[in-house]
């Protein structure tokens, strides 16, 4: 056709004939190293960037006065404002820029690879801590700049990023619509009870540990049979009998509103959501059992310029006064053990991290789905798609 | 040309005519020259950057430089020697220096799912190995690395470029015994896509053909004055916001909806239908977003059909629909595939839409593009996706092109 | 309407009105969807259900009163008044070059720089997010402007072009002839035929920016909310009715700009004396 797409589809067949999967092996060197010079620039340009900017950051970096910090935006990010980032400013003299992102990982990866980092400080899900630890992409924490590890609930402080807050996926119907609700995990999963559609968040991680429990699993002992083949199986074999009822969902503003909608029937939901919907007025009841704890963390990618503030803030945002504070704004549980005796009793209540709703919970366990989330995402969206 | 007749030598003349036009053509490539650089530069580069990654493969080389090295001379055959160990125990210290044995986990882990956690131990393991045999103490640490399949992979991995994401877009893989197999079932995944996405495409086009081609015929044998008006509410859907018609989409299919409401109420249904979040809604739509492409085409070419056939036909005594079959459909042809053609086109990319409307099992290959770049982090196996989509574009394209012409495109 | 011919017969005439039926029915499948959507913009609840139980104008008030829509209005329209001015240049200098009989390779020419409305946007947003990366564009309004000038200058090659379809290059010289400077003829002859071509394009160019939304969510931070993002992540979130409003909005002003370009192709049609 056109010169460019010519060479572009030349470029596709040669790849599509490198197609050989190693016997060819010497041809396949030759051809890769006479290609490489062109193909890899792009990438060894971006890895020597890394590195450099890596250096700028022990240097003292030009003073940009400010400390970018992301977070998910919403009624949450509206909380940390309150809780952390005002005090924060008011404290340090240090003037917080806040920003909003969806979690992209991705975001964060191509920054650091092409050493363009404008963000400090993020606030990430336990599988993108363990994953942008693993990618190389988030600072490796020193906690001697933090607090005391001792101090962190067990669990909450990863190489690359500390716990922030305890949040917990768990079920919730609508008692207008419901009145003799749903109870256990079991109802969540009984068609015949309880007819009509639910909504799932669109990932494995819960749905597959509250398969194994309708299924007959102790919550407890929910890892070590996921941790199987036959496991796994078995989760997805449970999952499929209320595929076709189940609606998901991606942000966590969508399940009140699918609930209210009456789009289903219960749903899956990240309590704070929940919580902040009863207190809009909506006659929603959450079920506790066989709800995921689940934590929000801090990260600092990696090759920031404003390194030390960066931990300057997660000092100031761990310690358990800040903590304690967050928990009038929106429902979630300190990760501080400090922090636990500060909170209120009443509305400690509400939190995943009471021993009351703790009862028939899954135990917090990042590290089986640092190890293991690769492979069950990549099922996952097989058997979504499927 | 005749002005300069009057010159006497003809060869000068031939010779200035010949460079005014040559200087002329230089003028005019001087026009298109700085459109065409921006696109080689802005448009051009990031595709072929993005071609580039669904081969690309540093992970294993740039974090394993000598146990690449070492595993060049591997004979493929045993379990390698001591050597490749030695040099193994070397280049996990530096990555456990480096945290980049995460990586190279992570890396292995697409090829042999459980690998992960494995090499994160033996990275841990390695700083304390300190002399010989290197060999026997990776064995002990995981049987793993007595395999000669876990050598195989590593081997295949640590080339700078790879077929692996290409193998995988297709759901195919290398084996053990180094040939080409489909992937385990429960893995396979993209090939049902790209039969997804090219039959979702194929039943857009046809729905737009069906509903445009009667609608277009109207509009071309209408008077003018009457036309005009029906045109506008062709033209107004094409100019709205795509993000707009889908929103408009997402609120009229959901269940609670005016579509359920008005089925309910002229009793056709008894209970509320699943529109939203599934194939029918997302063709459905796709269809309102793409007909005026496919219709439009179609009505320039009508517009362009003298009456005087069909009349003659008709005159010479052929049924009215034997004369349209016969005499005016196939002057429409060409008309037919412009749209068809453009329409199938736009339809393999589509991404917003789906996402929106469509159910997890209505999503395109555009849509695991984005999910392997923004959630999964697995660029190459985007681009590589990526990379057959556009190869489908591009020939459909050029089949345009060539039955169409490119200067035939029109908009509005 | 269509008048059938005198010796129709009465199946003839029943498959006729079977015939506008189904276009009626056509017509309103196309037009529906925009229309049903505006009214639920005005409704006192935040419902999407007919028949709506009061009227409201709260919808519009959250919209012009919120921050976060009006500093989206205004992210899109300077990314969309820079990318029409960019790919005005850009398009019309190409469509000029490409006019000229003798270019070398027209068609594969063309071809090329019409591709960026072929290609997936998925791809080419994916790819310009992996290469502005190299280059720190990621995250910045000149990045975004430089996407979306790749991707709206074909429309503008497209409609000046099509203006310039049967244009008699001698006229160019005649101009000359008569002893008129190269910009005084293209001021005098060349720009008043391709102006509504022109303006066609820039609108074509300015609505392509103005709603472009796959690449602005690979390539953009928070910090450029364009408007379709703000309303891809509402539709995502909560379908409010303020999404519902700015819909209408956006339907209201491609109205209007649909009959500009309709007036604009008829006087060219005109202006080049061909009659549509």
């Amino acid at each position: 056709m056109f010169k460019p797409t010519l060479k572009v589809a030349l470029l596709a067949s040669s790849m599509l004939v490198l197609v050989a999967c190693g016997e060819e092996k010497k041809e396949e060197q030759a051809s890769s190293a006479a290609s490489n010079t062109t193909s890899t620039t792009a990438t060894s340009e971006a890895a020597p960037a890394t590195s450099t900017n890596q250096t700028a950051s022990v240097t003292p970096a030009p003073a940009t006065g400010g400390l970018t910090v992301v977070s998910w935006g919403g009624a949450y990010q509206e909380a940390q404002r309150k809780t952390i980032f005002e005090p924060y400013n008011a404290k340090t003299g240090n003037v917080i820029k806040e920003e909003e992102y969806n979690g992209e990982v991705a975001k964060i990866k191509a920054m650091v690879e092409s050493g363009t980092v404008s963000w400090d400080v993020i606030s990430v899900d336990t599988a993108t801590a363990l994953q942008g630890c693993d990618d190389g992409v988030l600072e490796t924490l020193d906690y001697s700049k933090i607090l005391d590890k001792a101090k962190v609930l067990p669990g909450a402080a990863l190489d690359c990023a500390i716990g922030s807050d305890v949040y917990a996926t768990v079920f919730a119907y609508d008692t207008a619509k419901l009145p003799n609700g749903p109870a256990s995990i079991k109802d969540l999963f009984d068609l015949e009870k309880f007819p009509g559609k639910r909504a799932l968040q669109k990932n494995p991680f819960v749905n597959l540990e509250w398969s194994l429990i309708a299924d007959g699993v102790d919550p407890a002992q929910v890892y070590d049979v996921l941790g199987t083949p036959e496991g796994v199986d078995r989760a997805f074999k449970k999952l499929d009998t209320i595929k076709s009822q189940v609606v998901w969902w991606e942000a966590g503003a969508q399940p009140p509103q699918l609930l209210a909608d009456g789009e289903v029937v219960m749903t899956s939901a990240w309590n704070g959501r929940i919580a902040n919907a009863i207190k809009e007025g909506k006659t929603f009841k959450i079920v506790w059992d066989g709800q995921a704890p689940d934590l929000d963390m801090w990260a600092i990618p990696k090759g920031t310029p404003n390194l030390e503030k960066s931990y300057e803030y997660l000092a100031f945002a761990s310690s358990a006064e800040v903590q304690s504070a967050l928990a009038p704004y929106i429902p979630y549980g300190p990760t501080n053990l400090d922090a636990v005796a500060l909170v209120d009793a009443e509305l400690a209540k509400s939190l995943p991290t009471h021993p009351d709703n703790l009862k028939a919970a899954i135990p917090l366990n990042p590290q089986f789905w640092g190890d293991n989330g690769e492979e069950l995402r990549a099922r996952f969206n097989t058997w979504l798609a499927q | 040309m005749s002005v300069s007749a009057i010159s006497d030598d003809r060869s000068t003349l031939k010779s200035r005519l010949r460079r005014a036009e040559r200087v002329q053509r230089l003028r005019a490539i001087g026009l298109v020259l700085p459109l065409f650089l921006f696109i080689l530069i802005v448009f051009v580069t990031p595709i072929i950057i993005l071609m580039t990654r669904a081969v690309d493969n540093p992970e294993i080389a740039d974090s394993l430089p000598l146990t690449s090295a070492a595993l060049a001379n591997w004979d493929r055959t045993d379990i390698p020697g001591e050597d490749v160990f030695a040099a193994f125990a070397v280049d996990l210290v530096a990555a456990q220096k480096n945290k980049a044995t995460g990586l190279i986990g992570k890396r292995l882990n697409y090829e042999m799912p459980g690998t992960r956690s494995k090499v994160l131990q033996a990275g841990r393991a390695a700083e304390k190995l300190t002399a010989a045999p290197y060999k026997e103490a990776f064995l002990k640490i995981d049987p793993l690395w007595g395999e000669i399949e876990t050598w195989k992979v590593l081997e295949r991995a640590s080339h700078r470029n790879t077929s692996f994401y290409l193998l995988k877009a297709v759901d195919l893989q290398c084996s053990a015994d180094d040939e080409i197999v489909n992937v385990a079932p429960d893995q396979a995944l993209f090939r049902d896509v790209f039969i997804r996405t090219l039959g979702i495409s194929t039943l857009v086009t046809v729905a737009t053909l069906l509903l445009g081609f009667p609608l277009a015929y109207m509009l071309a044998t209408l008077p003018p004055k009457h036309s005009n008006i029906l045109m506008i509410l062709v033209l107004l859907p094409f100019w709205t916001s795509l993000l707009v018609r889908t929103t408009a989409w997402v609120v009229l299919l959901q269940t609670e909806g005016p579509i359920n409401d008005l089925l309910l109420f002229l009793g056709l249904t008894d209970e509320r239908l699943q529109l939203i979040f599934s194939r029918f809604g997302t063709v459905v739509a796709m269809t309102h977003i793409q007909l005026p492409f496919t219709l439009l085409p179609i009505y320039s070419v009508m517009r362009t059909i003298s009456p005087n056939y069909v009349r003659a036909a008709r005159s010479l005594g052929a049924g009215p629909f034997h004369a349209f079959w016969t005499i005016y459909f196939p002057q429409t042809m060409p008309g037919i595939a412009a749209g068809c053609l453009l329409t199938f086109i736009l339809s393999l990319g589509y991404y917003i839409t789906p996402a929106l409307v469509g159910g997890p099992t209505d999503q395109m290959i555009s849509y695991f593009v984005a999910l392997y770049t923004n959630k999964e982090l697995n660029w190459g196996q985007a681009s590589a996706l990526g990379t057959i989509l556009l190869m489908a574009t591009l020939v459909l394209y050029a089949v345009y092109n060539r039955l169409v012409g490119i200067d035939k495109m029109k908009l509005g | 309407m269509m008048a059938l011919p005198p010796y129709a017969s009465p199946l003839e005439r029943l498959w006729r009105v079977a015939f506008i039926l189904l276009c009626a029915l056509v017509l309103l499948f196309l037009i529906s969807p925009i229309l049903a959507i505006m009214p639920l913009s005005f409704n006192s609840e935040p419902y999407f259900t007919y028949p709506m139980p009061g009227l409201s104008m709260k919808w519009y008030a959250d919209f012009f009163q919120d921050p976060r829509w009006l500093d989206s209005v205004r992210a899109s329209v300077f990314i969309a008044v820079c990318t029409t001015g960019l790919s005005m240049v850009f398009g019309t200098l190409a469509a000029l070059g490409l006019s000229r009989s003798n270019f070398p390779h027209r068609a594969l020419v063309m071809a090329f720089l019409i591709s960026p409305m072929i290609v997936p946007v998925v791809i080419t947003a994916v790819g310009m997010y992996l290469f502005f990366a190299t280059l720190g564009f990621n995250n910045t309004y000149f990045g975004i402007i430089l996407a979306h000038t790749a991707l709206a200058t074909p429309f503008v090659v497209i409609t000046v072009t099509a203006t310039l379809i049967g244009f008699d290059q001698s006229l160019i010289r005649a101009g000359a002839s008569l002893g008129a400077p190269p910009m005084t003829v293209f001021r005098k002859v060349t720009f008043p035929l391709i102006l509504p071509g022109m303006i066609s394009g820039a609108l074509f160019a300015f609505i392509t920016s103005f709603d472009e939304v796959v690449v602005v969510l690979f390539i953009a931070s928070p910090d450029q909310r364009t408007l379709p993002k703000q309303m891809f992540s509402g539709i995502r979130e909560q379908i409010s009715p303020t999404i519902a409003a700015a819909a209408t909005l956006l339907i209201i002003s491609a109205a209007l700009m649909l009959v500009t370009v309709e007036l604009l192709r008829r006087r060219s049609e005109r202006l080049r004396g061909i009659s549509s």
